[in-house]
């Protein structure tokens, strides 16, 4: 069956409004060229580059790994571009992984990014198409209804969401990559902030962000030679359903249901809050944290809330189970790497590397993404042991 | 490595203007056909689901978002997403199989280019600080390319004029072609030049369609009883955007992804090559060192009918038709992407047991 | 390198690119029943298919056409909603404004409109409304023919039903 594969680079770029200092093409290397000095390796050591991001429009560069071959390096090489939504970011992670779990490559180089300051992510987002409606006030108008309906059945209560914007924002300052430093935030900040989409506040919201993510994957034998410690690939799942079909549960989507099963069952986990030692979760705004613990099975349906109120997701109240220890999609988001962001985390988190965010011997991580109308999902679990 | 068939292909007729019907409408009835040819109800009945699209063809983010709603995706089903023309699609499905997380596949891609201008719309696939706001189209810098080969004594006009003749001629037996006839090399001579030194003739139409394939291990392909042609090799590589850098005149990277399929290892009774102009074909048989023995796009190719992100797909599936109907025993397809033949995919196709 | 040379961060490089937009065959037979006034939903030829409202040329669920139009009443229960404190780009409608799922009774999905006429404090999951439509001389092959959805007084739908009541309405 599938080839053993490990993280054995991971590079990011410092996660901000604005790169006005580098180009496109600047940006990606600049994650490129960390993940290889992390790696301790050079250009020639790469068999080939998969990139990913969210839609083109977002730049207005068309296909843009026509243009960024130059800068990664893969003239010669064969290269591939991941378009999956939101998810797009753990998407490229898992066809990455795929190119050496087959047997096909060694050595591959992914990278995912996104330079919303380039262009105008709102207009791509909700860019106005004839015979439709045109009440699409970005992503938090879609989110906001959905997460009003989980309010109402779980019962939780009004500051569940406040609880996680704070967590998340701390989590975030003891990451200097982190786009937001909020080392001072307070519960009350939050609720007093602006509300965007009732019940979505502005500080209960991501930030729009430019940055970019990459990582090296290598195969056993190089893995097991690499400086730095590798992480291990346990398991890799994505799943799909429509954006739209009558009987949907739009809370607690089925396709994140079974893409959760499907990665932890190939890890071999049967109680992901027990057995794992922290997440990397796709929480674009706030109220998804307890919505994604349902969902990926870290606590029974409508009981999500409670783990955020009790603190065990808080790496800083010293939580069993910390969720985004890097402050996630609400510190930064870049979008097309976020997901990548999430996967690369939860690797540095087993490989020991994660700074002052560390969770204290972790061995076990989820990555997680998510897309479109939270239709497309991705994950995967890596560990500090050799599966 | 596990051996991997292609067990199905259908594709739309490649019109210039599918009117009235948006991209689901488009894919539905392809998928139906191909699910029909494989024996099978839906995408359920795969394990794995890839796609290849461009937002940019139609001017809407997530164009591919919609595909799903063509698929049947409840219960959720493993699927993913190449903004890439669908034969790399096919590539992303076979690592998926090759890894043992699928034993079969369905790819499709799709495009519908006439509501744009494409060839303005793909000079926005240009390095975006220097050359995309000069707006060079595609056309333009495909005819930089001819210009190069035709001063440099590599082809002459007559030529190129012979490419597209045979591709109409050979577009003749294809029902799914939008530009068929006889016409002579003569008649293409007589043409206008349209963007010097190309004639319209010499340049792809702009065409809507759809096509779909189903892959599987040989071992599936067999337990189905499907006539199958196996994927004995496939390989890409791309080149320096920088076209100052490159040799417009050849194509290593075509070469380089040939040679790492395997094509040399026999012979090579049928090529489909996604040449959008004319010269590109002379640029394509001679980088592959093709000759005689080898029927050169016997479908007429991309210059009778061209379905952006699916064309590529399509070459397999037209190697993959000649295969399982006795007329070829070892085929290879060809797909292209960006400007002047930047990035190029070569597959290796053989006969299989039933076919 | 002269020091006092402008160091470049910014070019202005606008693109503008013309499409000839088509909805799609099934989404113009709505828009052809919506410009007379009337809510179609679209479903699959079979007896018990979920209606869709707007189609979108397939039933998503199985992949296969909706081939089927069926007559939808222009009164909605409210699935969801959330009220918006910042303007949308490009539209005049002021903030803060409700912006609902509501699904129309006989449908099996939900759809977005606004809704007005209504106290945003009181707006709740399960609320019964019903369209207000524009003049008919104004009626286009648009959604926005209907301005918005306003409460009716009719009792709550409890949520375990949202979606799925018949064309005839909600009887309470």
């Amino acid at each position: 069956m599938a080839n053993l594969a490990a993280v054995v680079g991971i590079g990011q770029t410092k996660y901000t409004t604005k790169r006005t200092d580098v180009s496109i093409a600047g940006l990606v290397r600049e994650a490129a060229v960390n993940a290889l000095k992390d790696a301790d390796l050079g250009w020639d050591d790469i068999d080939a580059v998969i990139i990913g991001k969210a839609p083109d429009m977002f730049e207005g560069v068309i296909m843009p790994e026509i243009y960024l071959t130059d800068a990664l390096g893969c003239n010669g090489k064969p290269m591939l571009r991941v378009h999956t939504a939101g998810s797009v970011g753990g998407s490229t992670a898992l066809v990455a992984a795929s190119h050496v779990q087959s047997g096909t490559f060694k050595r591959v180089l992914t990278v995912a990014f996104e330079k919303q300051s380039e262009s105008n992510a709102m207009w791509a987002l909700s860019n106005p198409q004839p015979f439709s409606t045109h009440l699409n006030a970005g992503a938090g108008g879609y989110f906001a209804p959905i997460i009003r309906e989980y309010m109402r059945r779980s019962n939780a209560p009004y500051d569940v969401g406040i609880k996680v914007a704070v967590k998340d924002r701390l989590h975030g300052a003891r990451n200097p990559l982190a786009h937001l430093q909020k080392p001072d935030i307070t519960m009350k900040e939050v609720e007093e902030s602006f509300m965007l989409w009732d019940p979505i506040r502005f500080l209960e919201s991501c930030p729009s962000s430019d940055g970019a993510c990459a990582m090296i994957i290598a195969n056993e034998e190089l893995a097991e030679q690499a400086p730095k410690s590798p992480a291990w690939i346990r398991g890799g799942a994505m799943r799909s359903e429509p954006t739209m079909f009558a009987g949907r549960d739009e809370v607690n989507p089925q396709a994140g249901r079974d893409c959760a099963a499907d990665v932890f069952q190939q890890a071999g986990i049967t109680d992901p809050r027990k057995e794992l030692d922290v997440a990397e979760v796709y929480v674009p705004f706030s109220w998804y944290e307890p919505m994604w613990l349902e969902n990926l099975g870290f606590a029974p349906v409508g009981e999500g809330w409670k783990l955020t109120m009790d603190g065990a997701t808080s790496l800083i109240d010293g939580g069993d189970i910390p969720w985004n220890p890097s402050g996630g999609v609400l510190s930064s988001n870049p979008i097309g790497a976020s997901g990548m962001i999430r996967f690369a985390e939860a690797a540095r988190q087993v490989r020991g590397d994660a700074g002052d965010h560390q969770v204290a011997g972790a061995k076990l991580a989820l990555g997680h993404a998510y897309g479109g109308g939270a239709q497309f999902f991705s994950m995967w679990v890596v560990g500090s042991e050799k599966p | 490595m596990r051996d991997i068939a292609i067990c199905a292909y259908q594709q739309t007729d490649i019109v210039s203007d599918a009117g009235a019907q948006n991209e689901v409408e488009l894919i539905m009835p392809v998928l139906g056909r191909t699910f029909a040819q494989a024996g099978i109800n839906n995408a359920q009945d795969v394990d794995f689901v890839c796609s290849g699209s461009c937002d940019y063809l139609q001017g809407a983010a997530f164009a591919f978002v919609l595909g799903v709603d063509a698929l049947g995706a409840v219960p959720p089903i493993k699927e993913s997403h190449v903004e890439m023309d669908a034969a790399w699609a096919l590539y992303e499905a076979i690592l998926k199989i090759r890894m043992g997380h699928a034993n079969s596949a369905l790819v499709y891609g799709f495009g519908k280019s006439s509501p744009g201008e494409l060839p303005i719309v793909l000079s926005q696939q240009l390095d975006p600080y220097y050359l995309a706001p000069l707006w060079v189209d595609s056309i333009s810098l495909a005819a930089l390319q001819a210009r190069l080969m035709l001063e440099q004594g590599l082809i002459t006009e007559r030529d190129m004029a012979e490419v597209v003749s045979r591709s109409r001629r050979n577009a003749r037996n294809n029902p799914h072609a939008q530009l068929k006839g006889d016409i002579s090399p003569e008649d293409v001579l007589a043409e206008e030049t349209y963007v010097s030194p190309l004639r319209k003739s010499d340049c792809c139409p702009v065409s809507d369609g759809a096509c779909a394939m189903i892959i599987a291990t040989v071992d599936q392909a067999q337990a189905w009883g499907l006539p199958y042609a196996v994927i004995s090799g496939i390989d890409h590589c791309i080149e320096t955007h920088n076209l100052g850098m490159r040799d417009l005149t050849d194509s290593v990277s075509t070469r380089m992804a040939a040679n790492h399929a395997g094509m040399n290892a026999g012979k090579v009774d049928v090529a489909e090559l996604y040449a959008p102009f004319s010269h590109q074909e002379l640029i394509l048989t001679r980088a592959l060192g093709l000759d005689a023995e080898t029927q050169v796009n016997p479908s007429g190719g991309v210059l009778a009918g061209n379905l952006m992100m699916a064309s590529g797909l399509s070459r397999i599936g037209e190697v993959f038709n000649r295969i399982v109907n006795g007329e070829a025993q070892r085929g290879i397809a060809h797909a292209t992407s960006g400007p002047c033949l930047q990035h190029n995919l070569v597959a290796v196709l053989e006969k299989g047991e039933n076919a | 390198m002269s020091e006092e040379q402008d160091v470049v961060t910014v070019i202005q490089a606008p693109i503008y690119l013309k499409y000839n937009f088509t909805a799609g065959a099934a989404p113009a037979r709505f828009l052809t029943q919506l410009k007379k006034g009337k809510l179609t939903g679209q479903c699959r030829d079979e007896p018990g298919a979920p209606v869709y409202i707007p189609p979108r040329g397939s039933c998503p669920a199985t992949g296969k056409p909706t081939e089927k139009e069926v007559e939808l009443s222009d009164k909605a229960t409210v699935q969801s909603f959330t009220i918006v404190h910042i303007p949308i780009p490009g539209n005049a409608i002021q903030p803060p404004f409700i912006v609902a799922n509501l699904v129309a009774d006989g449908a099996n999905i939900s759809f977005i409109h606004l809704m007005s006429e209504c106290v945003n404090e009181e707006v709740h999951i399960g609320q019964r409304v019903q369209a207000v439509w524009k003049p008919e001389a104004e009626w286009d092959y648009a959604m926005d023919n209907i301005k918005y959805f306003k409460p009716i007084d009719e009792p709550d739908v409890p949520p375990e039903q949202i979606g799925k009541l018949p064309v005839t309405g909600w009887e309470g």
